[in-house]
């Protein structure tokens, strides 16, 4: 076994440069590497929710609309058939989340009704607050085909007319909310239209 | 020792989770199901095993003074390739365990193998160490996973065989403690 090298300045020096130079290469080499398909998966499971929550279209237009909520704006997917409006997905979140963001794609019909959701993100507690994701449990059905204008978009404790997941009202809230800070949106966007 | 017993050390005599207590953060963290156990110990066990690999071949060309600096450093590289490539390749898998990729760099199990064993040993060795202790705790973090994923939701693997509630505190992090209690116990009377 060859001996170790000493710790003198020099040697230090050189040896923490070379290391952090290799890993600097081959993490970059990586980032390049996997840039695309990441992207990829990312602009998959968009689309894939997006195709979820709408019926079928012939054109999509995505475009911006400005939320009263927040300083940023939320993204709107509008489809088309035959040149009418058949359905409007909207990209929103709500920060009420038990652990952080929730962003889930919520569309409405025309005339307001919740025609169907889609969870995109969310960092809840896995086995109670997963249960919002459709592949879990059917917990977030009971939105569809519901109209805000009657349906009030809060948990039963709160008040509403939304039924919390057991043990994971916190997030039933953070879902109920989002839904509704799309549906405010949503009036927005109806109004300039 | 031979190399039969450098692998088998892993999973009782030493196991990295329940004998020596290491890496409890990401042990108490994810082991809400088996699977989420089941994966986070595989991608443990791939840095584990190239972090020993690198730092078993690097060992005399780094000072003693700058080891851990740079022991950091590999071990961090490889958790972010894991992570890029993950993310890349198998979105299904990060979608379930993204979150938890980056607790690996602060896995003392992964820093304390490079530390005791790699920077000491051969080459061979250290890979072997690194797959014995990886399968350890990828053991350990499967067997609480489930223990807690059955008595908290009655199910194994995402699959419910109990219907109804179960004792919701298992799900939630004090039942990750409780579990790990009686793991721990179990581990001591073997190793006896």
């Amino acid at each position: 076994m060859a001996a170790k090298r000493e710790s003198t300045f020099v040697n230090m020096l050189s040896t923490l440069l070379v290391i952090t130079l290799v890993a600097a290469f081959t993490l970059g080499s990586v980032y390049n590497l996997t840039k695309e398909p990441i992207a990829l998966a990312k602009q998959k499971k968009l689309e894939e929710a997006i195709r979820m929550v709408l019926p079928e279209f012939e054109r999509l237009e995505a475009i911006k609309i400005k939320s009263d909520r927040e300083e940023d704006s939320l993204q709107f997917f509008v489809a088309y058939q035959a040149d009418t409006v058949i359905g409007v997905a909207i990209n929103t979140f709500s920060n009420k989340g038990f652990s952080g963001e929730v962003r889930i794609m919520v569309s409405f019909a025309p005339d307001g009704t919740i025609y169907n959701t889609s969870v995109l993100d969310h960092k809840e507690t896995p086995g109670l607050g997963d249960k919002m994701q459709k592949n879990k449990s059917d917990w977030s059905n009971q939105f569809n085909g519901m109209n805000p204008v009657s349906y009030r978009l809060k948990v039963v404790k709160d008040g509403g007319d939304v039924d919390a997941i057991t043990a994971a009202t916190i997030s039933s809230r953070a879902f109920t909310d989002a839904v509704q800070h799309a549906y405010d949106t949503f009036l927005t966007y109806q109004k300039e239209n | 020792m031979n190399q039969i017993q450098n692998l088998t050390k892993g999973f009782i005599k030493e196991n990295p989770v329940l004998a020596q207590l290491l890496g409890l953060c990401p042990t108490l963290g994810v082991t809400t199901s088996a699977f989420n156990g089941l994966g986070m110990g595989l991608a443990t066990t791939f840095v584990l095993v190239s972090s020993n690999l690198v730092v078993s071949l690097v060992k005399n060309f780094i000072p003693d003074k700058v080891r851990i600096p740079s022991f950091i450093v590999i071990i961090a590289s490889f958790v972010t390739v894991v992570e890029l490539v993950m993310q890349g390749f198998v979105p299904a898998l990060f979608d379930q365990l993204g979150l938890f990729i980056p607790l690996i760099v602060v896995n003392c199990i992964v820093l304390g193998r490079a530390e005791a064993f790699a920077s000491k040993n051969t080459v061979a060795s250290s890979v072997i160490d690194g797959l014995g202790m990886g399968l350890g705790f990828s053991m350990a973090l499967t067997i609480l996973g489930a223990l807690r994923e059955i008595l908290g939701s009655g199910a194994l693997f995402g699959f419910k065989f109990i219907p109804g509630e179960m004792i919701l505190v298992f799900v939630l992090a004090p039942g990750a403690f409780i579990g790990l209690g009686y793991l721990i116990a179990l581990t001591r009377k073997l190793n006896k």
